[in-house]
């Protein structure tokens, strides 16, 4: 009687994967890994193709960003890479130096919808590797300056900060207040499980992270320490607050008025649209980051993420026309309804959906002004251990001096294969 | 009466073949990658290696010297031991507590209560590391919101170098005592009754039959579960990686954490097998130890 039933239920199990099998042979399956919210979003995107593409099939896999260098690799490693993913765009250089990218230059010269100059030049350099292009941005994510106008306004400062001077001047005279009506205020938040602050600041103050053709660690030298110091007196003076586990929900600490600034990316309009109450929703605005010297805004970074198509993919062509689809004008404006993500095509910025939106308008300044950071693959392992020792400084543990040397020490280390490699005349 | 030596041949290849599958798994899936790792270990095997395998290197014994050479692996095994050295015991000895609690004639729904014991070690970690860090949270938690009743002020659990491993350990314990908790019940209820009738009789309180009959008694069991505690609790791994990070100030960052990120994070396979092969040694001496020990106090 059981052993029938087992019969029965491997017998009609059989049946319906052969089913389905056959069902979408005939149709091309691109495979596609999308990474946090963008991999739940783009899902909205895919019928339309599918209706315009009928031979495609398109299956999304979502992977938080936390696991998601990992389980590239990984994938790298085991041969089971997807067609085509969405890559950080500082991981470009990584997945390049293990081949594991397609060069696009040859499919973007035949493409009647992706043409190179209608990209933000700073961003679609990130994608460019030894003068190949290995990417296709997908959107753009540069830091700038969220505050609260209503609270920086009465604090006497009807203007966001242009220069770091006049931030560090704002967050006293804010503190000072608070302090006076009894109240715990945090002018600034500047997260130290993020690396960005470190390197934006690092990036105005001149400092060059890697030099000798990216062999050798330089954040000891003097500029970049001055940036350090600089980041270190937002903790010393208690202007940012360390760690995480006291601003468990930025947006409610922003609403209530603990923190008044903070410099975070594009996908946060949405957010702090949403999630900021109604009668609050004209008091915050955006800026772009405040500036070292005397140019304006302050130079902030390329990032933001792109679409690779991976070169152990069997149907190219097919994973081609769907990223051409993504990164269309129209795609990335319907994307950007969709997250908040911002389009990287100068083209889409002309639409009325951006050209309207007060908070953007700030990300078009700053996109002007990119620097690109130095493409070694070890650039992802060097940011993680800056991460560290920022937190080390932040929280007083080490003076900045110390921390920059034992960084320049780890990183040289990270870079001690990569200076073999130079010396053998090897690759990049 | 002996058997034939044929016959005894016979015997033997049977037994071969029966335990060729076993055999076979174990070469495969265990002694083949060990060895593996073991020759990862001289290599300098890392991403370049990955795109080209003509970029490993051998390396000899650098990437031992090197690892011994990086405070951040010192401190993290300076963490490592403070969890086993403190965490261990701990949890040995809830586990008995309860054990003996759940053994009590006294005790009133044992079935109920060592189930109850029982449910977080088969509780998938990562959603106990959601709840956990719940009750951990500095403003809103109940751990703190208990301790206020105490007059003790906020503790930022997880967020505090100072706490953080401590919050590690009360976490870890609680999830893993209960599987200890049934290896003591049942060597309790391997302990004749008798001894304790007899014991009761010559006028011996709980305490002296605790120390004289039970303690004994329980010896081999505590022996081993000792040994698979500190085996299991030297591989701290996955309650750092989802709660912490192994953050703040790598106050979190265990051996095995930092062999993690080492080899599938950065791919610096080498480094990490290196990693791998010293804890191996770390944790053989401290077996051997345990083992001379049990020998020397049991003879």
């Amino acid at each position: 009687m059981n052993r029938s039933l087992l019969v029965w239920v491997i017998v009609v199990v059989a049946l319906t994967t052969t089913g389905c099998q056959r069902e979408s042979a005939d149709a091309t399956v691109v495979k596609f890994w999308g990474m946090g919210n963008e991999g739940e979003m783009v899902r909205t995107l895919i019928p339309e193709f599918e209706r315009t593409h009928p031979g495609i099939r398109i299956t999304v896999q979502q992977i938080p960003w936390t696991a998601a260098h990992e389980k590239l690799l990984t994938a790298f490693a085991g041969e089971s890479t997807p067609d085509i993913a969405q890559l950080g765009n500082t991981w470009l250089p990584e997945f390049t130096t293990l081949g594991a990218l397609e060069p696009l230059d040859e499919r973007v010269h035949l493409s009647a919808t992706i043409q190179r100059e209608d990209y933000f030049d700073g961003v679609l350099r990130t994608n460019v590797i030894d003068s190949v292009l290995y990417g296709i941005p997908w959107y753009v994510d540069t830091r700038l300056l969220y505050y609260r106008r209503d609270l920086l306004q009465k604090a006497g400062f009807p203007e966001p900060p242009a220069t770091w001077d006049e931030m560090l001047r704002l967050c006293e005279t804010m503190k000072r207040q608070a302090a006076s009506d009894g109240m715990q205020r945090y002018p600034m938040f500047l997260p130290t499980n993020e690396w960005v602050p470190a390197i934006l600041l690092g990036m105005q103050a001149g400092g060059e992270f890697l030099v000798d053709r990216n062999t050798r660690a330089n954040f000891s030298g003097p500029r970049f320490r001055r940036a350090m110091e600089l980041l270190a007196s937002f903790y010393r003076k208690d202007y940012s607050p360390i760690g995480q586990s006291l601003i468990t929900n930025m947006y409610d600490s922003f609403s209530d008025g603990l923190i008044t600034m903070y410099i975070t990316g594009p996908w946060n309009i949405g957010e702090f649209t949403r999630r900021v109450p109604a009668h609050l929703s004209e008091a915050w605005m955006t800026a772009p980051v405040p500036s070292l010297d005397t140019v304006r805004p302050g130079i902030s970074l390329p990032l933001g993420t792109s679409l690779v198509l991976f070169r152990q993919s069997k149907q190219k062509d097919a994973a081609w026309q769907f990223m051409e689809f993504l990164a269309s004008r129209e795609q990335s404006i319907a994307f950007h309804r969709i997250t908040g993500n911002l389009p990287p095509r100068k083209s889409a910025w002309e639409d009325s959906s951006l050209r309207r939106n007060p908070h953007i308008q700030a990300f078009h300044k700053q996109l002007l002004r990119l620097e690109p950071l130095p493409q070694v693959p070890e650039w992802e392992q060097i940011v993680i251990k800056l991460q560290a020792y920022v937190e080390f400084v932040a929280s007083n543990a080490m003076s900045v001096e110390e921390a920059t040397r034992r960084l320049d020490r780890d990183v040289d280390r990270m870079l001690e294969k990569r200076r073999w490699l130079l010396e053998q005349g090897g690759t990049r | 009466m002996r058997p034939a030596p044929g016959h005894r041949r016979s015997q033997t290849a049977a037994a071969w073949l029966f335990l060729a599958p076993a055999l076979t798994a174990i070469g495969i899936f265990f002694v083949i990658p060990v060895l593996g790792a073991l020759v990862l270990s001289f290599t300098d095997f890392d991403i370049y290696a990955l795109a080209d395998l003509g970029m490993v290197r051998f390396v000899g014994m650098e990437n031992y010297l090197r690892i011994l050479d990086t405070p951040l692996f010192w401190t993290a095994l300076k963490n490592t031991f403070y969890f086993v050295l403190v965490g261990g015991p701990l949890s040995v000895a809830v586990s008995l507590g309860t054990a003996l609690m759940l053994n009590s004639k006294l005790a009133r729904f044992k079935t109920l209560f060592r189930t109850i014991y029982f449910l977080p070690v088969v509780t998938s970690l990562v959603a106990v590391a959601v709840v956990w860090r719940y009750l951990y949270h500095p403003a809103d938690g109940l751990l703190n919101h208990l301790l206020s009743w105490f007059g003790i002020g906020m503790i930022d659990w997880l967020g505090d170098p100072t706490y953080a491993m401590p919050a590690i350990i009360l976490m870890a314990v609680w999830k893993n005592f209960g599987y200890n908790m049934l290896i003591f019940i049942a060597g309790l209820q391997n302990i004749p009754d008798d001894l304790y009738e007899a014991a009761h009789l010559d006028g011996a309180g709980w305490w002296r039959q605790f120390v004289d009959i039970t303690l004994p008694m329980l010896a081999p069991t505590t022996v081993f579960v000792v040994m698979i505690t500190v085996i299991g609790y030297f591989q701290l791994f996955a309650e750092p990686y989802v709660m912490t990070q192994g953050g703040p100030l790598y106050a979190t960052t265990s051996v095995v954490l930092l062999m993690y990120e080492q080899g599938f994070r950065w791919w610096n396979m080498g480094h990490a097998a290196a990693i791998a092969f010293i804890l191996f040694a770390i944790i053989l001496i401290f077996t051997l130890a345990q083992i001379a020990l049990q020998r020397r106090t049991g003879q």
